[in-house]
């Protein structure tokens, strides 16, 4: 296979990013959207902190939600989806590095994503 | 005040803070949690969770421009991601174990610290090529001025190593991007030149921002209504900053702002001080 160079791999990784960047804001902007459409009139309380619903927070739930138009759980894998770009440029480096035969930051970049997943989903 | 109305006002601040930050350089977080924490009254973690958020879409957003103009480096930035990862970790951990107070006080200190060094000034003298640079090969060279390609290495990278893990812990805890902190590992204490640090860690900031956001976001720490305006305001704030940035000398302009984030920066200590966040 034909070696990348580090310019085709930046342009790819800027890509990667900016389409991250569009598809979450897309996503959260809808759920705030529709959010607001029901609720425009609540009174809202952040001054008290009180962890948002557990729902919210577990992300296996977070989807099957989303897909029955709830709004909140729309904004929140609006947010996963932003958490996950740089996530993505880092497993894309790997690649990338892989490709260039580059042993040495394979392994950094592997390690730069294994602490990432780890911190997603498992650390408390 | 309705949720219609709250919501608009805080991206209308965020907005405002985005530009702030994007115009001094230091970064949407450093305006937009005191903002939110002092002005609108919302709990710092809240406050801390929606600013994670919005420092990973500004940094994804920036760095897609910055890598075409060829200054970031890769390698450098890979590789001190390793640093910044699991200082965000630790950061997130020690959030749930400081007193509010204490996490405002830090912010505070951080903040004049930050504004310090951005007004400060940086000499671009570079380090000859040395065993350790080349091994990681680190080496790397940038469009100077006349279109010539300068080259450059990088030294003591134990130190910007141990002062990458300091940062990363900062945007844990604190939820910013720590650029500053970043910026000073790289071009004072690793003796990269000014224009590659600045650009390299704009990439850095979005990853370390990830390793702590996750952790916030199953905490409950990110609250979807509070942190969707401010996601989509700062964004946009910045993008707008960045090319304001573009277009005029913005030197006065900076000194005023940074006198703005030095009151924001005494406000925050006085309020930790006083109990009152």
């Amino acid at each position: 296979m034909r070696q990348p160079t580090d310019d085709q791999v930046d342009i790819l990784i800027g890509q990667v990013l900016r389409g991250g960047v569009l598809l979450s804001s897309a996503v959260t902007f809808l759920g705030l959207a529709l959010f607001l459409m029901h609720h425009s009139s609540a009174t809202p309380n952040y001054a008290t902190f009180h962890s948002i619903n557990g729902s919210l927070r577990h992300l296996g739930q977070l989807f099957p939600d989303a897909i029955h138009g709830n709004p909140l759980a729309i904004i929140q894998v609006g947010i996963l989806l932003l958490i996950a770009t740089p996530v993505a440029r880092v497993a894309f480096l790997v690649g990338a590095f892989a490709l260039e035969r580059d042993r040495l930051y394979v392994g950094v970049s592997g390690l730069v994503l294994l602490v990432l997943l780890y911190s997603i989903i498992f650390a408390k | 005040m309705n949720q219609l109305f709250f919501s608009l006002v805080i991206f209308g601040g965020s907005l405002f803070a985005g530009l702030l930050g994007s115009l001094t350089g230091l970064g949407g977080g450093v305006v937009l949690v005191p903002m939110l924490a002092l002005l609108f009254k919302v709990d710092l973690h809240y406050a801390i969770g929606a600013s994670l958020i919005s420092v990973i879409a500004t940094s994804s957003g920036s760095a897609a421009a910055y890598v075409r103009e060829g200054y970031s480096n890769i390698r450098i930035g890979m590789f001190l991601e390793i640093a910044t990862t699991l200082g965000a970790i630790a950061g997130a951990w020690l959030a749930t174990r400081t007193p509010t107070r204490g996490i405002a006080i830090v912010f505070g200190l951080v903040l004049l610290y930050s504004v310090y060094l951005s007004l400060h000034g940086h000499d671009d003298a570079t380090v000859p090529r040395n065993k350790w640079s080349d091994r990681l090969k680190m080496n790397g060279k940038f469009p100077g001025p006349g279109g010539k390609d300068q080259t450059y290495a990088v030294k003591n990278i134990p130190g910007g190593f141990a002062t990458m893990f300091g940062a990363g812990t900062l945007s844990g805890l604190l939820g910013i991007g720590s650029g500053a902190v970043k910026v000073l590992a790289m071009d004072h204490i690793m003796r990269i030149p000014f224009k590659v640090s600045t650009t390299t860690s704009n990439f850095m900031i979005g990853v370390t921002a990830a390793a702590s956001a996750g952790i916030y976001l199953r905490r409950g720490y990110i609250d979807p209504t509070l942190a969707a305006p401010v996601m989509i305001g700062v964004l946009i704030g910045s993008l707008a900053g960045a090319k304001v940035l573009v277009r005029s000398n913005v030197k006065s302009l900076r000194l005023i702002f940074s006198a703005v984030i030095f009151f924001l920066a005494a406000e925050m200590i006085y309020n930790g001080i006083a109990g009152k966040v």
